[in-house]
Parts: C-alpha cells; sequence; structure tokens
C-alpha cells in the first residue's frame, strides 16, 4: 500500500510540472498583450508600456519567466493579479469554497437521484420507464449548460418564482465568513432564515451543475447494473427465494458500484469544468467565473496558478478515488 | 370576530412599525468586480462606480446628468491672468467617514489634497509604488506629469497648484475618478502599521458612502455617511450585487432582487419597456464610433473622396442591425450630450447615386479598399464586423471593392496607428472627462498621428482651433472654437461618424432621483426608494 502510494506520488510530480510548462506557455500563445489590454483604446507611450513591462516582468527572457515563476510556485507563491495586484493565491482561498460547496451539492444530487433511476431502468429494461430515464439522461447529457441554467432561471425563478435568481444567499443577511460554506456559516451565524437563504439559493445551480454527472451516472449504472443482474449468482439467489429489494439492493448493486464509483471520481473533473459556466451563469462567487473573467482580461498570473491548484486538486482527487476503490473492492488491493 | 379583527389590526400595526426601522437598502446589480478600491490605479468604469462614486469626492465634480463641473471640495478658485495657476479654496468642515477599520481625528485640509495627487505624481513619494505592479493609468494618460509644476499648501485650506502651460480641461480632468481625494490621516496610520495595500481594499474617504465590506465578486456593501457634508442620504445601505450576466441581471430586477442595473442586452430593452414594475432612461452615451480613413494615402487624401464614401453609408441601417435601434447616427465627432456639440451641423445623407457621381467627379474608378472591423464589442460597437459587413455592401452599389480585415484587439489597437496603414479602420472612443479636448484634441489634432488618430489627419486650421480652444478659460469663448472646429471637422471628412450607443438604464418603478451620468458613471447619492 505503501509502495502503491509513493510510485502514485511519484508520477505526480512530473505530471505537475508538465500541467504547469502547459498552463504558462498555453496563454502566452495567446494573441494579445496584457500591458496594452491595460490601457485598452488610450494609446500607451512605448516608454510607459516598456515601463510597466519591466515592473512585471515580461521583458526578461520567457524560460527565465518560467523558471521564477514555478520558483515561487514551490514556494507557495502564485504570482500577484495583473489586474486586481492581489496575491493569486489569497483570491484562490477567499473563492475555492463556494466551488466546492456547489459542487459537492451537485454530485450528492447526480449519486442520490441517478443511482435509483439506473437501477430502476436495468429493472425495467426495455419498458416505457427504462427508456424515458435513458432518454431523458441522453438529453441531460447533451444539453449545453448556459442554455439550461438560463432556462431554469427564467421559469422556476422568473415565471414560478420558486427560487431566488443568482448569488449564494439572500443580501438581507450579512455575515462573517468562517468556513467558506454557506450552508454552514448560515448556521453558525445564528441568524433566522439564513440557513433556508442559503439552501434555496443552491437549489438551481446544484441542479444544472449535477445535471450532466446524473446523466453519465444513471447510465453507467444502468449497464453496470444489466450485467450483473445476468451473473449466476443473481440467478442464484432468485431461484434461493429472495425477494426481489434483496436481489437488487444487495447481491446486484454493491457488486455493480465499482465502475459506478470510478465514474463518479471521474466526474469530478468534468464538474470543475462545468463549474466554470455554471457559476458564470448564477454569479456565483467560486474559481470558475474568477478564471473567465481573467482570461478575457489576459491575466496571467491568474489563470496559469488557477490551472495549476485546480490540476493539482484534480490529481489528488483522483488519487484519492485508487485508494477508496481498495477499500470497496477488497479484491483489488494495490 | 372582532378579537380577531384587533389581532390583524395589533399585527398590522406592529409590522409597519417594525417596517419603519428598517433600514432602506437600495441593491444595485453591478455588471462585475471592481478591480481594486484606489480610483488613481484603474481605468475601468466597474471600478470608478464601485469606489470613486461611493466612498470619495473630488475638488470639482461633474453637475449631476452633464459634463459640466461643479465646485467639489474645493469651494471655489482662482485662475492666475497667465492662466497658469490655479488657486482652490477648500469647504470648511467636510467630516471623513468613520467605520469599524478607522475613525478620523479631524476634517479635510490641504494636506489630503497634497497628498492624493501627489502619490500618483512623485516617485519619491512612499505611496507612489505601493501596489505591485500598480500604475496611476489616467494620471499618466491625461498628460499630468508633463502638465504640473507643483502643488503647494497655502494654508490649512487653500492649496495652489501651478501648471507649465496653459490648459483649461486642467479642471475638468480633476473632477475625474483618479483625482478623488483620499485621507492622509488614514493613509499616515496604515503606513505606520505595514498595511498599505488596505488602502485599496479598504477605502476611506468624505464621499455620501462609507466602505462595509467586500465579498469577492459576490457583493459590495456601504452604507450612508451620516456626516455627509452634501446632507445625509435618503437610502440607509447602499449594496452592489455583481451579476456578470446580463440576462441574469434582467431576471434579478424583474423579482425584485435589485433596483437598478446597467447595461441590458439590447433584444431585452422591449420587454423592460413593457414591464409595469419597470422604468427604463435612456441617453446617448459619451462615445462615437467612427471609420478613419488613411488621410495621407490616395485617394483617400482628398476631401471629396472621403466626402463620397460618408454619403454611400447607410447608417440608420448600421444602427438598426448592430444596436437594435439602441443607438443614433452621429454626425459630429463629439456626442450630443457633451458642451460645444453643434447641432446645426448637417449629416452626409444617403445617397448612393450622388455618391457614385462624386466618386466619378474625384477621377476616382476601380477602387478597391481595406475596412478594419475590431474583433471585440465595445459600448460604441458591438458588432464591428456586421457593420464592416453592411459598409461592404454600401460600398458596392457605388462600385467600391471592400476587403474585410481584422486582428486581435491588441494588435489591431497598435497596427491601427501605423501612418503607412492600408485601409479605413472602424474604431471609437468614450469620453474620459467630458471636455471636447478630450475628442477633439486627443483624436484628431496634429500631435496624435501616429497614435490615437487614426485618420493621420493633420489639419492646420483644424489644429489651431483646438489649441486655442484649449488653452482659453472661457467657457462661452471655448464653446465658439469648438463649434468652428466641428464645422471643419465636417467639410474635410477624415472619418466617417458611425453612432453613439445609447445608455440605457433600466430599475424598478419605485426608483426615484437616479440621474443618469452622460460620463456613464453610475452614482448612487440622491437616489430613494418610494412605497
Amino acid at each position: 500500500m505503501f509502495r502503491f502510494l509513493l510510485g502514485r506520488l511519484a508520477v505526480l510530480i512530473p505530471t505537475f510540472i508538465g500541467v504547469s510548462i502547459i498552463a504558462f506557455s498555453f496563454i502566452r500563445l495567446l494573441p494579445g498583450d496584457p500591458v496594452a489590454l491595460l490601457s485598452g483604446e488610450r494609446v500607451m507611450s512605448p516608454e510607459r508600456h516598456a515601463e510597466i513591462s519591466h515592473q512585471l516582468g515580461f521583458d526578461r527572457h520567457i524560460v527565465v519567466q518560467y523558471l521564477d515563476y514555478l520558483w515561487g510556485v514551490l514556494h507557495g507563491d502564485f504570482g500577484i493579479s495583473i489586474v486586481t495586484k492581489k496575491p493569486v493565491i489569497d483570491q484562490f482561498l477567499e473563492l475555492f469554497p463556494a466551488t466546492v460547496e456547489l459542487s459537492l451539492c451537485a454530485i450528492i444530487f447526480a449519486v442520490v437521484v441517478g443511482i435509483p433511476a439506473g437501477v430502476i431502468a436495468a429493472i425495467k429494461r426495455g419498458s416505457i420507464l427504462d427508456q424515458l430515464i435513458m432518454g431523458t439522461a441522453l438529453v441531460g447529457f447533451s444539453m449545453p449548460i448556459f442554455w439550461w441554467g438560463l432556462l431554469l432561471i427564467i421559469v422556476v425563478s422568473g415565471i414560478l418564482q420558486w427560487t431566488p435568481v443568482s448569488g449564494r444567499i439572500s443580501l438581507m443577511f450579512f455575515f462573517p465568513s468562517v468556513t467558506g460554506f454557506m450552508l454552514i456559516d448560515s448556521l453558525l451565524s445564528g441568524q433566522e432564515g439564513a440557513f433556508g437563504s442559503a439552501f434555496s439559493h443552491l437549489i438551481l445551480p446544484t441542479i444544472v451543475l449535477g445535471t450532466i454527472p446524473l446523466a453519465v451516472i444513471a447510465r453507467q449504472t444502468r449497464s453496470a447494473m444489466l450485467e450483473v443482474l445476468s451473473e449466476d449468482y443473481v440467478r442464484t439467489a432468485r431461484a434461493k427465494g429472495l425477494p426481489t429489494f434483496r436481489v437488487v439492493g444487495i447481491h446486484a448493486l454493491r457488486n455493480a458500484m465499482i465502475p459506478v464509483v470510478t465514474t463518479i471520481g471521474l466526474q469530478i473533473g468534468v464538474m470543475l469544468a462545468g463549474a466554470i459556466l455554471t457559476e458564470t451563469i448564477f454569479s456565483w462567487p467560486g474559481i470558475g467565473k474568477w478564471m473567465v473573467d481573467s482570461v478575457f482580461r489576459r491575466d496571467y498570473a491568474v489563470i496559469q496558478g488557477g490551472l495549476l491548484i485546480i490540476a493539482a486538486v484534480i490529481m489528488l482527487v483522483n488519487l484519492a478515488v485508487d485508494l477508496l476503490y481498495g477499500l470497496i473492492n477488497p479484491r483489488i488491493r494495490h | 370576530m372582532k378579537k380577531l379583527t384587533t389581532l390583524f389590526a395589533a399585527t398590522a400595526l406592529a409590522t409597519l412599525m417594525a417596517g419603519t426601522a428598517w433600514s432602506k437598502t437600495f441593491v444595485y446589480c453591478s455588471e462585475g468586480s471592481p478591480e481594486g478600491f484606489d480610483p488613481g490605479l484603474y481605468t475601468a468604469g466597474t471600478t470608478f462606480d464601485a469606489a470613486a462614486h461611493t466612498v470619495y469626492n473630488r475638488l470639482l465634480e461633474f453637475k449631476k446628468g452633464t459634463t459640466e463641473t461643479e465646485p467639489g471640495l474645493a469651494e471655489s478658485w482662482t485662475i492666475s491672468d497667465d492662466g497658469l495657476e490655479y488657486t482652490f479654496k477648500l469647504r470648511p468642515g467636510v467630516k471623513f467617514q468613520t467605520t469599524e477599520f478607522f475613525t478620523p481625528s479631524r476634517e479635510l485640509n490641504a494636506d489630503d489634497v497634497i497628498f492624493s495627487l501627489e502619490r500618483q505624481w512623485k516617485s519619491d513619494n512612499a505611496w507612489h509604488g505601493y501596489v505591485t505592479g500598480g500604475s496611476w493609468e489616467y494620471f499618466a494618460g491625461m498628460g499630468l506629469p508633463e502638465l504640473l509644476e507643483s502643488i503647494e499648501k497655502v494654508d490649512d485650506m487653500t492649496v495652489k497648484i501651478k501648471l507649465k502651460r496653459k490648459e483649461a480641461p486642467f479642471l475638468a480632468n480633476l473632477a475625474m475618478p483618479f483625482a478623488s481625494i483620499m485621507s492622509k490621516e488614514y493613509a499616515d496610520k496604515l503606513q505606520a502599521e505595514g498595511k498599505m495595500n488596505q488602502l485599496n481594499q479598504m477605502p476611506l474617504g468624505t464621499g455620501p458612502f462609507s466602505f462595509v465590506g467586500y465579498q469577492q465578486d459576490a457583493v459590495i456593501r456601504y452604507k450612508a455617511h451620516p456626516d455627509y457634508w452634501g446632507g445625509k442620504q435618503k437610502i440607509d445601505d447602499l449594496v452592489f450585487s455583481i451579476t456578470t450576466d446580463a440576462a441574469v441581471r434582467f431576471q434579478k430586477l424583474q423579482a425584485g432582487e435589485c433596483h437598478l442595473m446597467p447595461y441590458p442586452n439590447a433584444a431585452d430593452v422591449e420587454a423592460m419597456k413593457a414591464d409595469p414594475n419597470l422604468k427604463v432612461m435612456e441617453q446617448a452615451g459619451l462615445n462615437v464610433a467612427y471609420l478613419a480613413y488613411n488621410t495621407t494615402q490616395a485617394p483617400f487624401d482628398k476631401p471629396e473622396v472621403r466626402k463620397a464614401l460618408n454619403k454611400a453609408i447607410n447608417k440608420q441601417a448600421i444602427v438598426d442591425a448592430v444596436f437594435q435601434g439602441q443607438a443614433t447616427p452621429a454626425s459630429n465627432p463629439i456626442p450630443p450630450t457633451m458642451w460645444s456639440y453643434d447641432d446645426t451641423i448637417a449629416d452626409d445623407t444617403y445617397e448612393p447615386e450622388v455618391a457614385k457621381k462624386m466618386l466619378e467627379d474625384a477621377g476616382v474608378k476601380d477602387l478597391s479598399m481595406k475596412v478594419w472591423a475590431m474583433p471585440v464589442a465595445r459600448p460604441y460597437m458591438l458588432n464591428a464586423r456586421r457593420a464592416a459587413e453592411l459598409m461592404q455592401a454600401d460600398f458596392a452599389k457605388v462600385g467600391v471593392k471592400v476587403e474585410i480585415v481584422s486582428y486581435e484587439w491588441a494588435e489591431y489597437l497598435e497596427k491601427s496607428k501605423d501612418k503607412a496603414r492600408d485601409g479605413a479602420v472602424i474604431l471609437g472612443w468614450t469620453g474620459d472627462n467630458g471636455d471636447p479636448d478630450n475628442f477633439l484634441d486627443t483624436l484628431l489634432g496634429c500631435d496624435a498621428v501616429g497614435g490615437n488618430n487614426r485618420a493621420q489627419w493633420c489639419n492646420k486650421e483644424f489644429d489651431d482651433l483646438v489649441t486655442k480652444a484649449k488653452e482659453a478659460s472661457d467657457v462661452a469663448e471655448r464653446t465658439k472654437l469648438y463649434q468652428q472646429a466641428q464645422a471643419v471637422f465636417k467639410k474635410e471628412a477624415p472619418w466617417a461618424t458611425l453612432d453613439h450607443s445609447l445608455s440605457i438604464v433600466p430599475m424598478r418603478k419605485n426608483v426615484e432621483g437616479f440621474v443618469q451620468s452622460p460620463l456613464g458613471d453610475f452614482a448612487f447619492d440622491g437616489v430613494d426608494i418610494v412605497e
């Protein structure tokens, strides 16, 4: 187990360096001079352009810039945003809990709805219910997030007025952030109605962000269940006269879960990508929206720092999933 | 039954009383996050709305709804006869805000004014480089480092600023956000505590609202400054709810989650006007979009050729297609909300037949040209590509072949400055200080050739007029000179003036006292919510 962990960590380091090179060089391949963009239509004198480029270190050789950057990263310094002039890591730490909270809710939603839907579709294979569930999953998987989010806002918030339009909590509530997780902070604040408000603000973004993983999980569950249900031990269990819910719930589902857990782990990366759009639509102050804004402003430090931290998070999550795998399936021991 | 009625009445009364004790909160669904809270460091309107117009004041302020200046923190001023010395008398009794993070011990004085300007000017000032990578964009952009001779304290309430040369727009520059007046006492405290960065994160000034807190990318909170020199505001709290998507802002406005929003989608404006809970204000923005010919190259060096091409462009069609009507065709290089705008000037009418004839008369045959289309949407031009395509079709009708070219934005700005540039460029400008000089000299003066002057047009008659106007301090005289300059511009036609976009502000019906600013600012002093 320990050797396995060491081996995996040894792979992570070159991956991390690779990601840092890609993050660093790709944004520089984008046309657009960040210094010139600072002044827009206003013409900046060449002297002033040179002065600012020098201040920001852009006048050095790109390799020197990269090594300097990597050295900083190894010391926990991800640079300073060209636009806000604040340290990238500070901004990240302030915004990341919002993304984590939304992603967790979305994955819980996807699992809680997706697994039962997949199981039902498998049991009722070929029925109208199966076709309905799988048809819906296909639509959910293919839906453009931006369109789906706006549609929900217009119908649920606009016409039906069931949920608030955007943001994390009603502006009536104002309390200091303790954990960064609004559901927890609102409870800690002790303000009446704060938790309810935070909860209602989460509903639509959770649905939008959870839709694609939900569809994937439902389809994966269905196919894994179909495979398991045709196994001999399931036939034996049935022949023993066990009630259906025991056959499905205990014998079949547990074994079908192995590929599903892998899928859920993979969905976390998809989720962080989806969060970029979801957060932009719902004005959710997380890292996704922050990154989008930075791309438009060619804020190199934020884009490369943000990419790097997100990549590191995904790598760690994948590592955790690998480790969990062994726990769920005792036959797989590393 | 009677008991029940009494109970209802009591509840209603209790609610009403509780209601009167509630604070009045005004929510503005702003379009983006401020870059920081020191207006000197940035150039974005979003930042100025969040920092400059709430927390701070300036020596002069723009009179609400106009581009004219009026006394702000300076109660009055005198200008020496040679036009080089400006002496400002400060308003007495101006109190700084008291917040959780700072309690001021004194009122505004000359030290605050000198601090606020010198930190941007003098590189040996401890605050000049207090933010890593920070630069004083507007201070430099408006040419103040080259213009200022000295800033002196005459006494506690008098400041004298000496200039190196005569420049009338200087006063308007002092009303711009970058010239916001900060508290030197607060800055000194931050410096002593080694927390200089806080000046850009927790602002403190003399303005109508004091800063309470900012949650990144989500919410900015302010409360009314109780001792504001202009009187306490009618609203108690002001909240900026940051909502980047225009469609979502509209939904929030409809749901009553905010009172006012900026920059609606053009396609939503009709629905906004039809909504009984909303009202919509509109005004021509302080901007202009233009097609700048390269006047140094044949045949565009001939005014009659440029004039003919101008007559071939169907501007109304461009406004309709690109802005869905949310813009007006432009006839002058300055927008109609700007003082000195000459509304007697007749625009070139759209007459393709006449244009064709004029080109023939000028000896132009089989002309092909490039039209440059910007790759980005700007307030004055939402879709340059579409506009270029329409012009291409218009020019084809008069026998001129057009090739449309485009570059990445920063490259576009850079390449279009080139004196030897091939082709006419679509570009525009949004005014900074409301002074006509900021359009006419900045964009069309001889000094700007190879820079902001994309037409590369240097006309002596025009340049003399705007230079004279820049040096004159009498507004009536300047107005006359600028009107003459506009006439020369129209006759010479270095640009096809395309449009001034409308600035549209939708808000809840119960919002009162909001005044649209021609400068594009969103300022909420004087705003009220009526039930």
